[in-house]
């Protein structure tokens, strides 16, 4: 058994480990309230945008399909963006979407590459030898939506020279404090008609009336598609935010309360240890004065 | 009678109200939009959103986007909007005057930071201007010139 000085700093350092892992559970507490409230702010665009976007699509006498809406017959190539977080201490959070990506895409029919955001999953995308053409990492903690905007364009340039005809999404969406799961999305094509959000817009609003387009139907499409885009992914990137935050925080404080449980767990064995050793004494003492009396 | 006009931003609701007019600076020109409009949409260039409410009249700079109007809405989704007054002249000039500073080092044009720069430089002059023309104190609103 250690000594009882050693012990005495071993439950002091736990105790600090505690405090420390309750101050950032409390700072990924205050982080998962701020993501939450930026996700909210951009469902006005998001909604209007696609209200629109519907509109056009459900247009009478509609010419061909915009290109970026158009599925293409053959698909060569895919491109997945995944978002992660750039840091660990967040539970099992990069893990299961990297695991969650293992499982869509390890046999997946056609040549992939991956845009990472995020460091954690750029990191393990690489060691497992994927084909990673991007790294967006190290984004601020409050993105704007300048910060990711780039993503964005980036996406839609891929997919415009043919570099890749279907572009997904995985991220992970956050659902409440304990629960937040991985999901996947597709970006590109943007699929507008056939959708049941489209019926429920005309339930609504009735059917569309035909527009003036001014400059033109075209040139209106390509100002919202890719902005829309970039949307969806600085959606994305907001909610994996909070997630991750989330599932830092329950990460924390289950540290904390076995932090806590081990101290206690040390504590006993420390009183055991410092009886013992005054028992030890008491019996050295009184064995010394019997040795004496009987002399 | 009044026309409902909403301007969003991709991070915020910027202004929702029951207006008489709403004047836009479309890209083929600025328009002014009645209640009963025929439907149109039409992209936007970076200028000033003007809405006229039973006499009083706010102002929004806008940097490009899109509008869509409806017979009994208009919907604005730009690209970066906020209403004149909440512009912070001094923060704009430091802007433009980075924007400028980093320009003039030279970035190699077409990449994406020059695109980042000169829209950043847009976006002040813009505000800069809206300041000047606009903001009480600055030269009145003439008349007619819409």
């Amino acid at each position: 058994m250690a000594s009882a000085r050693e012990m005495r700093l071993r439950i002091r350092s736990v105790k600090n480990i505690s405090q420390v892992t309750r101050a950032l559970e409390a700072v990924s507490a205050s982080k998962v309230r701020k993501a939450i409230a930026a996700v909210t702010a951009t469902r006005a665009y998001a909604g209007k945008a696609w209200q629109v976007l519907t509109h056009v699509a459900k247009q009478p006498g509609r010419e061909s399909l915009h290109p970026l809406l158009t599925k293409r017959p053959e698909v060569k190539n895919t491109l997945a963006v995944i978002v992660t977080g750039d840091r660990g201490l967040a539970g099992a959070y990069n893990t299961n979407v990297i695991r969650f990506v293992a499982r869509k895409f390890d046999h997946y029919e056609h040549p992939l590459h991956f845009i990472a955001v995020g460091r954690k999953g750029r990191d393990l995308m690489i060691r497992r030898r994927k084909n990673v053409v991007a790294d967006f990492s190290n984004l601020p903690a409050a993105p704007s939506f300048m910060d990711v905007s780039a993503i964005g364009r980036m996406v839609v340039e891929e997919f415009l020279e043919g570099r890749a005809d279907e572009v997904y999404l995985i991220y992970t969406d956050f659902i409440t404090m304990s629960r937040q799961e991985t999901v996947v999305k597709r970006l590109l094509p943007l699929e507008v008609d056939g959708s049941d959000r489209v019926e429920e817009y005309e339930a609504k609003a009735g059917p569309a009336a035909a527009y003036i387009y001014e400059p033109g139907e075209r040139e209106i499409l390509d100002e919202i598609i890719p902005r829309f885009t970039g949307l969806q992914i600085y959606q994305a990137v907001l909610e994996s935010q909070a997630s991750e935050h989330a599932a830092r925080m329950i990460a924390m404080r289950n540290a904390t309360d076995s932090a806590l449980d081990l101290v206690e767990q040390l504590k006993l064995a420390y009183n055991k240890v410092r009886q013992q050793t005054i028992t030890n004494d008491i019996l050295d003492i009184v064995g010394g004065a019997n040795a004496l009396a009987q002399s | 009678m009044t026309i409902r006009c909403e301007i969003v931003s991709q991070d915020r609701m910027v202004f929702e109200g029951d207006v008489d007019i709403v004047v836009l600076p479309g890209s083929a020109g600025e328009m002014g939009i009645l209640p009963h409009h025929a439907p149109l949409l039409t992209t936007l260039k970076y200028g000033f959103i003007k809405v006229r409410q039973q006499g009083k009249e706010e102002i929004f700079a806008v940097a490009g986007g899109v509008a869509e109007v409806q017979p009994q809405i208009v919907t604005v989704l730009a690209d970066a909007a906020e209403n004149i007054e909440e512009i912070d002249e001094a923060r704009a000039e430091q802007a433009r005057e980075r924007a400028q500073e980093m320009l003039a080092k030279g970035v190699p044009a077409d990449s994406d930071a020059y695109l980042a720069i000169e829209a950043a430089l847009r976006r002040s002059n813009l505000r800069l201007d809206a300041v000047k023309r606009y903001r009480k104190g600055g030269r009145p609103n003439t008349p007619g010139e819409n």
